[in-house]
């Protein structure tokens, strides 16, 4: 089944004080069949974070569609949802994670992930248990469970991130350059983190700048220069 | 997905002054921001729209002088308001245009269904009561009578908001900025308003004491799925607590969306000037 599908898209940042429009991608299409692993690897610029971005409609979309099938809504263009269809979406459906990690102020790492859950109506028990099990599953030293991240490290705010993201059991999970900050050794964690999303059928969307990082994960992987995708290469399905 | 919008506001209007030929006509009128350089009227808020939905946060953001906290007092009856319509679904009110109800009506509204913060505490406040006062004057405006029941719920939101019970008695002039705003937040949510409005709540407070009521806003959200209008300058707690947000000059609204996708891909000249602002 075909989750997500995007056609001819496109997008440009007009830049009012410069008074002029950049164009950052166009004409962009593929699709992404339910549990695979999409992977986008292009040069800083070539327009990778764009199509991801758009996709979490953190960029207005500009020109073609990003058809995604909803559990809540069935089929619906994410470049043309209303602002409450997405944040539906992104509360049930599709995860983002990141690098940074921007959250509450004075909230720890176990309530930041109960806070994902209770936001979705789960009740506060089965939050606190799914919030523990979550953290537990990454690797989160239990040390940190009720401290601030404000002071954790690039890997640990990054294991804070897929565990907010995937507490949630997300169908569509986002990866923006995840491993972007981290020491070999803890890339190697992301590797191991993200086979267990693929092993539970989570579908998969990640932009990373090292190819070699990406050897052997992908489903598919597409590389980008100067917005467009210029080349795509099936990957043999990664057997553990 | 159908939703109905808890609030609705329609073509909201408020202006300082009587307004002169030169500016009455809305198409062709030429002010200056939001000021007729002829007569010296103050088009503060103009032809503002735009829907809250049920437990969800509106952030609303704009500079100094551009009709946000102007509109907020006149939503909530502080200040009356020059045209439009407001609805709020609720079976009191419902399909009425609330800003056309008569004085006792609307008396009814702030009382039963807002609820507000003030930035500042003195005008949400009696400081010469006792903060326990404060939040059961509310109360008892609300229809309270029951005095060990209004005292009951004023212990239960004074510790929610975390002000120690053993000063309960005292008054709100004795205490901190943070603390009389958090005082006001408990009064303000005695009678379980649906709808909450806050004015630039965490202006002027430190670091530490705006993240606690950053997270009891957020707290409440989460429990009570207040729907709230939460006005501010800083984009920061914009950021922290609201889905969707507006931004406001010069009276109106230039844009509006995803508070991330504003932040990271604003659209409006003036937005864009605003974010790259940003510390």
């Amino acid at each position: 089944m075909t989750i997500l599908e995007i056609k001819n898209f496109g997008k440009a940042f007009t830049i009012h004080h410069l008074d002029k429009t950049l164009p950052a991608v166009n004409n962009i299409h593929f699709s992404i069949d339910a549990g695979e692993f999409i992977g986008i690897i292009g040069k800083s610029g070539s327009g990778k974070s764009t199509i991801l971005k758009s996709i979490y409609r953190t960029y207005l979309p500009h020109t073609g569609e990003i058809l995604y099938n909803s559990d809540r809504f069935g089929q619906i263009d994410l470049a043309k949802a209303t602002e409450r269809q997405v944040i539906s979406l992104r509360k049930y459906e599709i995860g983002y994670v990141s690098q940074f990690l921007n959250v509450m102020p004075r909230t720890t790492c176990r309530q930041l992930v109960q806070n994902a859950l209770l936001e979705m109506g789960e009740p506060g028990e089965t939050a606190m248990i799914e919030a523990e099990k979550a953290l537990t599953h990454f690797e989160m030293d239990p040390k940190l469970w009720d401290s601030y991240p404000n002071t954790f490290s690039g890997g640990e705010k990054l294991r804070l991130n897929i565990a907010m993201a995937t507490v949630k059991k997300p169908r569509l999970l986002l990866l923006d350059e995840p491993t972007a900050s981290l020491d070999q050794q803890s890339k190697m964690k992301v590797r191991e983190i993200i086979e267990k999303l693929k092993q539970q059928g989570t579908t998969l969307v990640g932009i990373f700048h090292d190819i070699e990082f990406m050897e052997g994960l992908c489903d598919k992987v597409y590389e980008m220069k100067t917005g467009q995708v210029i080349s795509a290469r099936e990957e043999v399905a990664y057997e553990s | 997905m159908h939703e109905t919008p808890i609030l609705r506001v329609r073509n909201l209007e408020k202006q300082f002054g009587q307004g002169c030929p030169d500016c009455k006509d809305k198409e062709s009128r030429s002010l200056e921001k939001n000021y007729c350089s002829a007569c010296g009227t103050v088009y503060a808020v103009r032809d503002v729209s735009f829907d809250l939905f049920p437990g969800e946060v509106l952030g609303i953001v704009g500079e100094s002088g551009s009709g946000k906290s102007t509109m907020l007092q006149g939503l909530y009856f502080d200040a009356e308001i020059t045209g439009g319509e407001v609805y709020i679904d609720h079976p009191a009110v419902l399909d009425k245009n609330v800003l056309e109800l008569s004085s006792q009506q609307k008396r009814y509204i702030r009382n039963y269904l807002y609820g507000m913060v003030y930035q500042n505490p003195v005008h949400g406040l009696k400081m010469k009561f006792s903060s326990v006062g404060n939040i059961a004057e509310k109360m008892i405006a609300a229809g309270g009578r029951n005095v060990s029941s209004i005292e009951a719920r004023s212990k239960t939101l004074l510790e929610k908001v975390h002000i120690p019970l053993r000063r309960m008695k005292e008054e709100p002039r004795n205490f901190s900025g943070g603390m009389q705003q958090r005082v006001q937040i408990a009064k303000a949510l005695s009678n379980n308003p649906p709808i909450l409005f806050l004015d630039e709540v965490t202006t002027g407070l430190d670091l530490s004491v705006q993240a606690s009521v950053l997270d009891l806003i957020k707290q409440i959200q989460r429990d009570l799925h207040i729907s709230m209008i939460v006005v501010s300058h800083d984009l920061a707690v914009i950021r922290m607590l609201a889905d969707r947000s507006i931004v406001m000059l010069n009276g109106t609204i230039i844009e509006k969306g995803l508070t991330d996708q504003i932040l990271e891909d604003p659209q409006h000249e003036y937005t864009q000037q605003l974010v790259y602002s940003l510390l």
